[in-house]
């Protein structure tokens, strides 16, 4: 069981008051509980189930401007005595940095809880396992499905409590399922994999496991038998699972912490053109039981919505208290990154963005780290479908893709088929004139 | 004697009724407990920016019946809690039985000193050599911008209770330094990182100011970098050097290679054990038994001594890498690969220091032959898609090669690959094997564990570059 607020509230007492004993001008600290279940279902038979019972505290202790941070899973109170001697101690000779605080009391957050984060429903083992058995019997009825990586269905509730000693102390429980199928398709000697994955905070609103396990077929058969293709400049397509990576660059970009050190290709950027007109980046906090919906961020600082691109110009970065700081900026409440992220809608449809030239690249999975956040450098291998007059016409595979973000950004269009299925969300989207690395 | 269970109600003769009685219907299976203290500190943007002490106590529960695991992990170290663990693992695994193999090697193996490299230096020398290492960094050139300089250690002890009350473990120290520069000349701004570490205290790896070698070398790839142009794309010959570089092997092969991929045949490599995968000459091994290094073990994760694996002979492969469960389910014996980023984590196979021996040529004598090439010297992260066979990685420093010459640095360059096929496209083995300065996380299924590689210079004859420049 998940512990309560209560039990988390004394944790977090017997911390704070300790540390305010040996001389700490400030503390914050943050107390986890959480208990996750997985089932692992291979070949339609159990391959493993996992339960994990999860404790823990992290301890941040101010002295002015000094500070020290403890984390531990141990919470026996003898235990915990030692680790806040510990951070007291490190924390007195850690020299002083003019940025540290605790974030401005005015922005606390204060207000309804009314998100619905947390769904109690429970799921018994095998209720787990008849799931995701179904989900692999649906893939499996494909007949070039041939194998399979392994199929999850995962169960995790947990509860904190964030508090700090200028009188913040709140927290909530939340909730997430988790399924996903992988499977392996096989050919005229050429083997592929691929997957589809659900996850969401009511168990009510993952995908039913026959679409998952038909959907991941779907994908694994559709990459059979690629070709490599010569080395060519092409405007590229690419699948939502793929084009909402980009909204994750962007904000890995237009952090404080980034902005604050100068390295990102998106400095002084601000109220600039950064894409093109017709696109708008919104991160909203508040939708209602939406994976990454949350009341507050990891200093207790409430989250508002913010309106990041606006017909293509950068409005805002997401800012935290030290950063913000350095920035001479308020937090606007994303110590913790940021919330449901997402790019409006574009006007086309999916089926007018493939036919918009002869010859596109749909681009369905991408592999290596090759983003380069300071430059905006970009250069990954990749996968995917070759688009002839509108139609899918043959998979394609050990290719690179690359340019660099700034011009990336500027050549974006989209489709108007957006979905709230991760925490971060693209409809699908058109990049024009990449370069692809080919034979 | 256990230690780890000293401050909590149970003593070994309790933890082992519980352990036995659980697994005594099953194939196999462990009490992992673990206790790990880790330390980091940062230096970002002129300041101090962090200093995180970190302790962590758990356990881990595992019974294992034909191919199905059942795992209970908590870091409440209590009977009550064991029990719960118990009868959660009993449930999953209700329907099967099987039999106990207590079969475990014994080992003295001691590949690094029971230390604990947190302690060994004061926090005020810790905070010094940040510093140092800042203003040192700095000092090189106006073009340095900003800098980022970290200390990480740990030491992490564990204890594996096997069913019949065998107890095994191993206390493991582990430290790491980092450094990263960025140097904006001429309105660009580059980067170069660098890093030395392994399973010694900290002051191993600072003798000889060795620390401004660090510092040295990240500004030196940044400096490079600045000058770098747009990398061309397409296939051509590919010069290795040597160290780092060999991610390559770790992501084109040693995925691969893994006994778990090959159990369920799913790796692009699972019937080709006894054929050929590589050119002649190309020899690759996973060893987990040199002395001090960041891969190294004196156990793994379930107990079985380290080995040096021979995975590829002369272009041959020869074996999977295995940990006890698809060892059993293959009809062979574990290689001491089980390894598992905690007790939160179940046991995989993974690699440890994955090498690939020298062979007779020079480096020069490969950059000569290559008309239309690049070479690259060092790398950031690496991918593999081990059912398709298909690799990548990132160059962080490579060169052209025009006409046998080293030509301009360029950029960023991602080079793409298939591992069963580019093997055999090794046209020359270096006679320069050298291992990675000590700084390798690899990634599995979410789990992350320390490990090494180790490579000479190659020639590749065939492999697609990623670039802008057509």
């Amino acid at each position: 069981m998940i512990k309560d607020q209560d039990y988390l509230k004394k944790i977090a007492d017997i911390c704070l008051s300790k540390s305010k004993k040996l001389g700490s001008t400030d503390a914050s600290i943050l107390v986890q509980s959480s208990v996750s279940e997985n089932i692992n279902v291979r070949n339609k038979k159990l391959d493993g189930s996992e339960r994990s019972e999860n404790l823990g505290v992290v301890l941040t202790t101010y002295l002015g401007k000094k500070k020290s941070s403890i984390a531990s899973s141990n919470l026996k109170e003898s235990n915990l005595n030692e680790l806040v001697d510990r951070c007291i101690e490190t924390m007195k000779i850690t020299p002083e940095d003019e940025y540290n605080s605790l974030p401005d009391k005015d922005l606390h957050f204060s207000g309804l809880k009314d998100l619905d984060l947390y769904d109690e429903t429970h799921l018994s083992n095998e209720d787990k396992i008849n799931y995701i058995k179904e989900a692999e019997d649906e893939a499996f009825s494909n007949n070039k499905i041939v194998n399979t990586n392994g199929s999850g269905f995962g169960e995790n509730k947990s509860n904190f409590l964030l508090a700090n000693s200028n009188g913040f102390a709140d927290g909530y429980k939340t909730s997430q399922f988790t399924a996903y199928c992988e499977v392996v398709s096989k050919s005229n000697g050429s083997m592929e994999r691929d997957y589809e994955y659900t996850s969401k905070r009511f168990y009510s609103d993952i995908l039913k496991p026959k679409d998952l396990g038909s959907i991941a077929a779907d994908h694994a058969v559709k990459k059979l038998n690629p070709k490599k293709i010569k080395s060519e400049k092409i405007s590229l397509i690419f699948d939502k699972r793929i084009s909402k990576n980009f909204l994750s660059i962007f904000a890995s970009a237009i952090s404080s912490s980034a902005i604050a050190k100068g390295t990102t290709f998106l400095k002084d950027k601000l109220n600039q053109k950064v894409f093109n007109t017709e696109l708008n980046i919104n991160d909203r906090g508040d939708i209602k039981k939406a994976n990454g919906s949350r009341y507050f961020d990891s200093e207790g600082i409430g989250i508002i919505n913010l309106d990041l691109i606006k017909n293509g110009i950068l409005q805002d970065y997401l800012i935290d208290t030290y950063n913000g700081k350095k920035i001479n900026r308020k937090s606007n409440g994303r110590a913790s990154g940021t919330t449901n992220l997402y790019f409006e809608n574009g006007s086309k449809t999916f089926s007018e963005l493939i036919k918009s030239e002869k010859k596109l690249l749909y681009i369905k999975e991408t592999i290596g780290h090759g983003t380069n956040i300071i430059n905006g450098d970009y250069s990954v291998g990749a996968s995917g479908i070759m688009i002839e007059n509108g139609e899918f016409s043959y998979p394609v595979s050990e290719i690179t893709i690359a340019g660099n973000l700034n011009n990336i950004f500027q050549n974006i269009t989209l489709a108007d088929d957006l979905e709230f299925n991760y925490s971060t969300n693209s409809p699908t989207m058109h990049v024009e004139g990449m370069i692809v690395g080919g034979k | 004697m256990t230690s780890l269970l000293k401050n909590s109600d149970l003593s070994l003769e309790k933890a082992d009724k519980i352990v036995s009685e659980t697994l005594n219907s099953c194939d196999d299976g462990e009490l992992y407990v673990e206790d790990t203290k880790s330390e980091t500190i940062v230096l970002d943007d002129n300041k101090i920016k962090s200093s995180n002490y970190t302790s962590d106590l758990g356990y881990g529960f595992r019974a294992v019946t034909g191919d199905t695991v059942a795992y209970s992990h908590s870091n409440e170290i209590s009977e009550k809690s064991l029990k719960n663990s118990s009868d959660n693992l009993k449930s999953t695994l209700k329907n099967n039985s099987g039999t106990y193999n207590s079969e475990i090697k014994k080992t003295n193996q001691k590949l690094y000193k029971d230390i604990d490299p947190i302690e060994s230096k004061s926090m005020k020398s810790k905070i010094e050599l940040l510093n140092n290492m800042n203003e040192y960094a700095r000092s090189k050139d106006s073009s340095v911008k900003q800098v980022t300089a970290s200390l990480l250690a740990e030491k992490k002890n564990i204890e594996i209770i096997r069913s019949g009350g065998e107890l095994l473990s191993d206390n493991r120290p582990l430290v790491r330094i980092n450094m990263s520069v960025m140097v904006e000349k001429n309105g660009r701004k580059e980067t170069g990182v660098y890093g030395i570490g392994g399973r010694q205290d900290y002051d191993e790896y600072l003798k000889n100011d060795n620390w401004k070698k660090v510092c040295d070398e990240a500004f030196r790839i940044a400096n490079t970098n600045i000058e770098s142009k747009p990398s061309p794309a397409g296939e051509m010959k590919v010069v290795l050097g040597p160290g780092w570089p060999a991610i390559l092997i770790h992501e084109a092969v040693g995925h691969g290679l893994e006994g778990d991929f090959n159990r369920k045949k799913t790796s692009a490599f699972h019937d080709l054990v006894g054929k050929k995968v590589a050119s002649k000459g190309v020899t690759i091994i996973d060893d987990g038994t040199i002395d001090n290094r960041r891969g190294s073990l004196n156990i793994d994760d379930e107990g079985t001594p380290t080995e040096r694996t021979v995975l590829i002979e002369d272009g041959i492969l020869k074996n999977f890498m295995q940990d006890r469960l698809n060892a059993r389910l293959m009809n062979t014996k574990s290689t001491g690969n089980g390894r598992r980023e905690s007790y939160k984590h179940v046991v995989m196979p993974r690699m440890r220091n994955t090498i690939m021996l020298g062979g007779t040529n020079t480096q020069e004598e490969m950059i000569k032959s290559v008309d239309k090439g690049i070479f690259a010297v060092s790398f950031g992260g690496g991918q593999v898609d081990i059912t398709s066979g298909k690799f990548v990685f990132n160059c962080t420093e490579a060169y052209e090669i025009i006409n046998g010459k080293v030509g301009a640095p360029i950029k960023g360059a991602t080079l793409i690959g298939d591992g069963p096929s580019s093997l055999k496209e090794i046209l020359m083995v270096g006679n320069d094997m050298m291992l990675d300065p000590g700084i390798g996380t690899c990634g599995k299924a979410g789990q992350g564990v320390p490990v090494g590689v180790g490579q000479p210079s190659l020639l590749i004859n065939n492999m697609t570059v990623g670039g802008t420049q057509l």
